[in-house]
């Protein structure tokens, strides 16, 4: 199999230009050469991948001229047409970080090539880049090439191959917010207790799963005049017609449903059921009213407790279904609900 | 309390006139075998077959998995409370039938759950694809209510599992591991540097098909307690739930539990195993703050400084890890939790359905909605009409060549949250 052909970019320090004083060096491309660290990596790419052209600027120059540096950098990577870019590794410096991520993020988005870069994980361009393309983690400064070329070599040329991606921890990139299974040498328990000792001694312990920012919802302010609101019956409890018209899943949802109650006023066993497949489900398949309160509204629209039971129902399970698809499902049958006038939602879980 | 457990390896499982285990193989006289079964009235018919690792069979809808134990020495039998009479185990001695199972399936209430691979993608995700199984369907007298049904089942399956384990009574182990605990006070005279630590189990208590049996006692109706860890090696835990099969606890692990396992190899060693706290995870709030308020309590009394809590199933019960895990902290003991993940079929949701800051140390036995192919096998014990409508199947999940297009959710103990398997995320 042919070699992959590799674009490399990096900035006036590592071509050995200059430092600081250099930085306002201005984009040039070096077509067959190999410059800096991109011996390092040459190396390590072996028979799968080489360095076709390099392309060096400096970093105030990129950073201050973004817009034409990132355009220039562009045609000449689309010019050598590559089958995967690599930037860097920045390490720990801050503007070179930030311009191998917008670069790489670029030619990945705007020429559809692969990218990878490498950075130290406090780097600036690490927090602001992670979730576009695959940053590996790099020590602090440049003493840590050999380990980051290590872990960029093989990834570039699994990205370059269009390989599957194992999780973060086995390929060595900065965790980006995609989940990714993968098998450990030893079981979760004996994982457990490793980690709990560690944690008894005081000494550094890794999480498996960092706890996210917890999205919370603070309620509407309650609704004053109930006897003239429209109130409509929103579900994760799973309540559809009889055979579940819509088939929807018994676990991790791919949709909601959207039913007509106009004129229902019990829900019976022959009637509704529920698809969740998270709880018992007999109570609410004997009397779908337990889940979705159907038959009660009907009474308070009776008594005038409340103006009207809007006449559509929307229902999903929350069993397994992603948040993200939750989201989507509110967002989306939300907007109708409020073209519909309705006031105010009652909500039910299971 | 002392157990010793005497491992003793199955090697293959053959039908034949009488049962006995010779040399390593299991005999089972299916006449027999179904008399057992069929000792409830309620099971009307039922149907025995074996599955070995690296066959092209598919075993669905599972119910349990259950390792044959026979309890030769000390107090009381092997599930009390549930065959063997109440009496407290968890001393004495212990035989295991090692490298098999009896597997329940068939169609029960509700949705059918839960697939084994004996090879295959599958096979590398569920556990059970290593054990020789010894599968039995069972079908229901008509007109029978689904939780006498899943009961009648579940009851079923102990009762095979005992008679099998009945055969090793006479037999001489393999081998032999020794388990033993200390009373408080022996613990801190003979250990008093080491840290104390203790195992948090989580019981599913859901409901139907999400229930869980601690001395036969339906575990929706204890409260918080401590037992010894010996306790669970002779069946003092059992299960009733098998829905959302990934990530639930068949009596196999309950027997097997690897945490009390690898905690008792660090006992002695680095850490002072103290006991085995159970809870449960009810779906009302006031029962969740008894519990979580309650097993809190107990570590605070048992003067712990670490504990590992195991939880069982997801969404609804993440709310019980999170509680549990926040005031097990709160009272200065170190945790860590043990989970899995529901993050979407893409990876990029929101794991849990609950988090806390104070949870900072997690293991993952993996996403869940992770997609898989399973492909068309050769045999399938139980059936496949109820595939598209598991936990993790969807109308989409039987394909035209035969395969299913499935999250891993679907295969029996494939996330399991006791820390059974390697399966890991990131």
């Amino acid at each position: 199999m042919a070699k992959l052909k590799v674009v490399h970019y990096i900035n006036q320090f590592f071509a050995q230009i200059g430092g600081e004083e250099k930085a306002d060096y201005p984009a040039e491309i070096r077509v067959g050469e190999v410059v800096g660290p991109g011996m390092a990596l040459t190396q390590k790419f072996g028979d799968d991948a080489e360095i076709i052209a390099t392309i060096v600027c400096g970093d105030s120059y990129f950073n201050e001229n973004l817009e034409k540096a990132k355009a220039d950098i562009l045609a000449m990577v689309k010019e050598q047409a590559p089958d995967v870019f690599v930037a860097g590794p920045a390490f720990n410096a801050g503007r070179y970080g930030v311009a191998c991520g917008t670069i790489a993020a670029a030619v990945q988005e705007e020429l559809g090539i692969p990218a990878v870069t490498g950075m130290y994980v406090e780097n600036p361009g690490a927090d602001m880049f992670k979730t576009q393309v695959y940053i590996v983690s790099t020590k602090n400064s440049a003493a840590g090439m050999r380990d980051a070329v290590n872990k960029l070599a093989p990834l570039a040329v699994k990205i370059g191959k269009g390989e599957a991606i194992g999780a973060s921890s086995e390929e060595g990139y900065i965790p980006n917010g995609v989940r990714v299974n993968f098998f450990e040498k030893e079981r979760g328990s004996k994982r457990a207790v490793k980690m709990l000792l560690k944690k008894l001694a005081d000494k550094p312990f890794e999480t498996e799963f960092p706890m996210p920012d917890f999205d919370r919802v603070d309620p509407n302010p309650a609704v004053k005049d109930l006897a003239h609101a429209k109130i409509a019956l929103v579900t994760s409890g799973g309540i559809v017609p009889k055979g579940n018209p819509d088939h929807i899943e018994s676990s991790s949802a791919s949709h909601y449903g959207e039913y007509d109650i106009a004129g229902v006023m019990d829900l019976t066993e022959e009637t509704y059921e529920t698809a969740h497949g998270g709880y018992d489900p007999v109570y609410a398949n004997e009397d779908s009213d337990r889940v979705l309160p159907v038959d009660v509204l009907r009474d308070m629209e009776k008594e005038g407790k409340i103006g009207e039971l809007h006449h559509l129902f929307y229902t999903t399970t929350g069993n397994g279904t992603a948040v993200a698809s939750s989201k989507a499902f509110a967002a989306e049958f939300s907007a109708k609900l409020k073209a519909d006038g309705v006031d105010a939602v009652i909500l039910t879980s299971t | 309390m002392r157990l010793e457990l005497g491992h003793i390896y199955i090697k293959d499982i053959q039908f034949a006139a009488e049962s006995k285990i010779e040399d390593g193989i299991l005999y089972v006289s299916e006449e027999a075998l179904r008399a057992v079964a069929l000792e409830d009235e309620k099971i009307k018919s039922v149907s025995f077959d074996i599955a070995k690792p690296g066959e092209s069979v598919r075993i669905t809808p599972v119910k349990d998995v259950i390792e044959p134990r026979v309890k030769v020495e000390g107090r009381g039998g092997i599930f009390p409370g549930v065959i063997a009479k109440v009496d407290t185990v968890g001393e004495g001695k212990t035989y295991a039938l090692k490298g098999m199972a009896v597997v329940t399936a068939g169609k029960i209430v509700g949705f059918q759950e839960g697939i084994i691979d004996m090879t295959g993608p599958g096979a590398d995700y569920t556990p059970f694809s290593k054990t020789l199984n010894l599968v039995m369907v069972c079908e229901p007298v008509d007109d029978i209510k689904p939780h006498d049904y899943e009961a009648a089942v579940r009851f079923a399956g102990f009762r095979v599992a005992t008679y099998i384990g009945e055969l090793a009574r006479n037999l001489t182990p393999d081998e032999t591991k020794v388990y033993e605990t200390c009373t408080i006070k022996e613990g801190l005279e003979k250990y008093p540097n080491l840290p104390r630590v203790a195992y948090v189990q989580m019981l599913q208590s859901q409901g139907l098909l999400h229930d869980t049996y601690v001395y036969g006692v339906d575990a929706k109706k204890i409260v918080p307690t401590i037992m010894s860890p010996t306790e669970v090696m002779d069946g003092a835990i059992v299960s009733g739930n098998c829905v959302s099969a990934c990530d639930k606890n068949p009596t196999y692990v309950h027997l097997n539990n690897p945490v009390v396992e690898d905690m008792f190899e660090q006992h002695g060693k680095t850490i002072n195993f103290v006991g085995h706290i159970i809870t449960n995870e009810n779906v009302y709030l006031a029962d969740k703050q008894r519990s979580s308020d309650w097993t809190a309590k107990l570590c605070k009394m048992l003067d712990l400084d670490g504990a590992i809590v195991s939880q069982e199933g997801f969404g609804n019960p993440d709310t019980d890890l999170i509680m549990n895990c926040k005031k097990i902290e709160a009272e200065g003991v170190k945790t860590v939790i043990i989970t899995d993940e529901y993050a979407g079929r893409d990876g990029k949701s929101q794991s849990l359905a609950d988090a806390d800051p104070a949870a900072d140390a997690v293991v993952t036995g993996g996403n869940a909605n992770q997609v898989i192919i399973l492909p068309k096998l050769d045999k399938v014990i139980g059936t496949l009409d109820y595939v598209t409508k598991i936990a993790g199947a969807s109308e989409e999940t039987l394909r035209e060549d035969g395969s299913l297009e499935v999250e891993l959710q679907v295969l029996t103990g494939a996330t399991n949250e006791t820390g059974f398997n390697k399966l890991s995320a990131r």
